[in-house]
């Protein structure tokens, strides 16, 4: 793996020219982004211009059809695998909507979860007990309702709660590169702040997430070290975090301009 | 974990079926058979067999005769269908050699069949795998064995095969024998009242809560016979139990006939819990073979405040047509029926329950679950019915249906008579798919797609699992994991 001079960190991700369609259209049209280790990246954009889409092909979605491009995860080729295999080496997907599985105990869903992934590791199931302390210290780090794991998972959860439970996953999972798409979309203050400090507590040199979002708002929590801006299924411009406080201040209509001005 | 009893960890298939069926062995036994065919010497042989009282060879000549009158005329109006069936080309007793000399206790049965049970994980011999469960095993049409017969004895409670019932306890076997299901019933219900062989009698006296859970494993080994088993359940006043049931055959390329009758008696202020695991042989992948599962249950909540609660999880047979029924006949009775159904492949299914509704402020509440998968039919049918002097009567339905893939169907029937103003109705249902998008949440997880299909399942099964005892709901939850095999991918 290439190691980076700069950061310390290692090519985690590396997305060469990715092109993807769903239902024949094509969303994406040849995008590139490269995430190390202990990074932060943001993708903001306009509402249709491919950010779900970039999330849901990384994580393997089936409804979407990569028609051309490469991605290399930890240097393996991501896109040929099951998403489930994706998940168990450390893919995480934070769902903009999350589903309801009706009956499904979160409890179980979350021990399953884990078993596979440990299992594919090669490593034994925990034990109930050992799952049951883990869940509990995770429940107590990102603030969430202990009393949500004891119901059925996001079976009539507020929106607030089912983001806040996909940042429990994320943080009973472990990924290496956990995509959060849309995450704060449909948060108020409180609830953003605690999903952005989950976030920032399971950082690490060695993870890294992406955020997807509309908005700047969450990055005032999550300070990301690029953000790129994805318009019409290609990444326009890339930054530091002040491109973000630029979009916030000017839209995104200025970008589009300068980019069919071919500035 | 205690020992799986419906589900076996064995698997030996017979006959060369397409078929993931794993309790599928046939056991090498020598048996006592009728010959093929019914007329009135073989049902006058199978009461000699069985060394029966005169009343008995009595009642079962009159189901008999009533049956011939019947021509043959199988009911049509269930949602099945199936070429007819040839009834003289069943074995109408079937009986291990063994049983000509009735053992007199579990060190007599014979080991191959101790062997068998011991196989299909239901140890008879009294140890503490099944600790706190007391087993009538049934094998083809004779009952082999019943554990804890001294246990219950001395709480007065009576569990033994129907056959011993008949010789020990007449009075109550002549009182309460088709007090619930005459045997002119249906079409099936009369069959069985002329031909029935054994099953489970349990009579609970009064005030009486049943020291453990009572069980009975039926099992079919012959081939093309038919298995008739009678079960007969009384609770006297202030009694209590809980009784469970398990089935399964071996994989058999042509059909096998089931055709039980239960009966169940609850007198005032009593409760009875009867659970159902049905694993009958549910035919190959193509819908060869598999057992005609034809069975009348019915209970009656006969004394005030009396309770009867079905729950069935039905995943077996290539056809089941069963309707476990409460008569809600003393005032503030109780009446519930909790079911699972799943069919897969070729398997039909037409299943549901009927309240009646007669004593004043009755209750009853109707939860079912129909999961289609593969080629299958699941149906739904109902009736709920409040008499006039039904005051204050009140029933909740709820009928939810599962889609998996989109070959198979579900249909829901349900039949609602009102004849009392007071009466307050509910009824919910649905219909819906396994989504992909929660497909994909799962796997998004780490889940596999099979597993994925499993948990989503389990989770609209939750609520009828809550309601079985605790080691039958974990063997519920594995029963639907085998049976829907094939079924994902």
């Amino acid at each position: 793996m290439a190691q980076d001079v700069e950061s310390g960190g290692q090519t985690l991700l590396d997305v060469r020219g990715l092109r993807a369609s769903v239902a024949g259209l094509e969303i994406l049209k040849g995008v590139d982004l490269t995430v190390k280790t202990g990074e932060v990246h943001a993708i903001m954009g306009p509402n249709g211009s491919g950010k779900s889409t970039l999330a849901n092909v990384l994580a393997g979605k089936p409804d979407y059809q990569v028609t051309s491009g490469q991605v290399l995860y930890q240097g393996a080729d991501l896109l040929s695998m099951e998403p489930e295999i994706r998940a168990r080496l450390g893919v995480f997907l934070a769902f903009q909507y999350p589903v309801e599985l009706p009956g499904v105990r979160a409890w179980q869903f979350l021990k399953a979860a884990v078993d596979a992934q440990r299992e594919h590791a090669g490593e034994e199931e925990l034990s109930a007990r050992a799952f049951d302390r883990m869940l509990k210290e995770k429940v107590e780090l990102v603030e969430i309702d202990p009393e949500l794991v004891k119901r059925a998972v996001n079976e009539g959860f507020s929106g607030g709660e089912k983001k806040r439970n996909e940042i429990l996953q994320m943080a009973v999972l472990q990924p290496k590169l956990a995509i959060l798409d849309e995450t704060d979309s449909g948060l108020d203050i409180d609830a953003l702040r605690i999903v952005a400090d989950g976030v920032n507590k399971l950082r690490n040199s060695s993870n890294a997430v992406v955020l997807v979002t509309h908005y700047q708002r969450i990055l005032n929590y999550i300070t990301p070290d690029q953000v790129h801006v994805l318009i019409d299924g290609r990444i326009v411009r890339s930054g530091g975090p002040e491109l973000a406080h630029e979009l916030e201040e000017r839209g995104y209509d200025w970008i589009k301009e300068a980019v069919d001005a071919g500035v | 974990m205690t020992t799986s009893k419906v589900i076996s960890r064995t698997s030996a298939t017979s006959e060369e079926l397409d078929t993931d069926y794993k309790w599928g062995f046939t056991i090498d036994i020598d048996s006592d058979l009728a010959p093929k065919g019914l007329n009135e010497d073989v049902v006058r042989l199978i009461s000699a067999k069985k060394g029966e009282p005169e009343w008995m060879l009595e009642w079962r000549l009159k189901a008999f005769r009533h049956w011939l009158k019947l021509n043959k005329a199988e009911p049509k109006w269930a949602n099945i269908h199936h070429p007819e069936i040839d009834f003289d080309d069943i074995y109408y007793y079937a009986a291990p050699k063994s049983k000509d000399d009735a053992p007199k206790s579990l060190d007599e049965v014979d080991p191959e069949i101790l062997e068998a049970f011991e196989k299909l994980g239901i140890p008879l011999a009294e140890r503490e795998k099944l600790a706190g469960v007391a087993v009538d095993a049934v094998l083809d049409s004779v009952s082999v064995g019943t554990t804890y017969q001294e246990s219950l004895e001395k709480a007065g409670v009576i569990f033994c095969s129907m056959s011993e019932a008949v010789k020990n306890h007449p009075d109550l076997v002549k009182k309460y024998l088709g007090s619930v299901v005459p045997y002119g019933d249906n079409f099936y219900a009369t069959l069985n009242s002329a031909v029935f062989s054994d099953g489970s009698f349990a009579y609970i006296p009064k005030g009486v809560r049943c020291p453990m859970e009572l069980m009975t494993y039926f099992r079919i080994n012959q081939a093309d016979s038919g298995q008739f088993e009678r079960t007969l359940i009384i609770a006297e006043e202030g009694a209590y139990v809980s009784y469970l049931e398990g089935c399964t055959a071996p994989a058999r390329k042509t059909h096998q006939l089931h055709a039980a009758v239960v009966e169940l008696v609850a007198m005032d202020d009593a409760e009875i819990k009867y659970s159902t695991l049905q694993n009958w042989f549910p035919g190959d992948k193509e819908g060869k073979g598999g057992v005609y599962n034809f069975v009348t249950k019915r209970g009656i909540a006969q004394g005030k405040n009396s309770k009867i609660s079905w729950t069935q999880v039905e995943t077996g047979s290539a056809i089941t047509w069963k309707y476990p029924s409460v008569i809600l006949k003393g005032d503030n009775s109780v009446g519930e029926f909790y079911s699972v159904a799943l069919v897969n492949n070729y398997q039909q299914a037409d299943t549901g329950t009927k309240m009646i509704h007669i004593g004043k402020n009755t209750k009853s509440t109707i939860v079912a679950k129909g999961i289609s998968a593969g080629h299958g039919s699941a149906t739904y049918r109902g009736l709920v019915k409040i008499m006039p002097s039904a005051d204050g009567a009140r029933n909740f339905t709820q009928c939810d249906s599962l889609l998996v893939g989109d070959q198979c169907g579900a249909h829901t029937v349900p039949y609602i008579e009102v004849r009392n103003p007071t009466a307050q109705m509910e009824h919910e249902a649905s219909t819906s798919k396994v989504s992909d998008e929660q497909v994909f949440y799962c796997q998004q997880r780490g889940i596999s797609m099979e597993d994925a299909h499993y948990m989503i399942i389990n989770g609209f099964c939750r609520g009828i699992f809550q309601e079985l005892p605790f080691e039958f709901a974990m063997e519920a939850s594995q029963l639907l994991k085998v049976s829907l095999e094939g079924a994902v991918g």
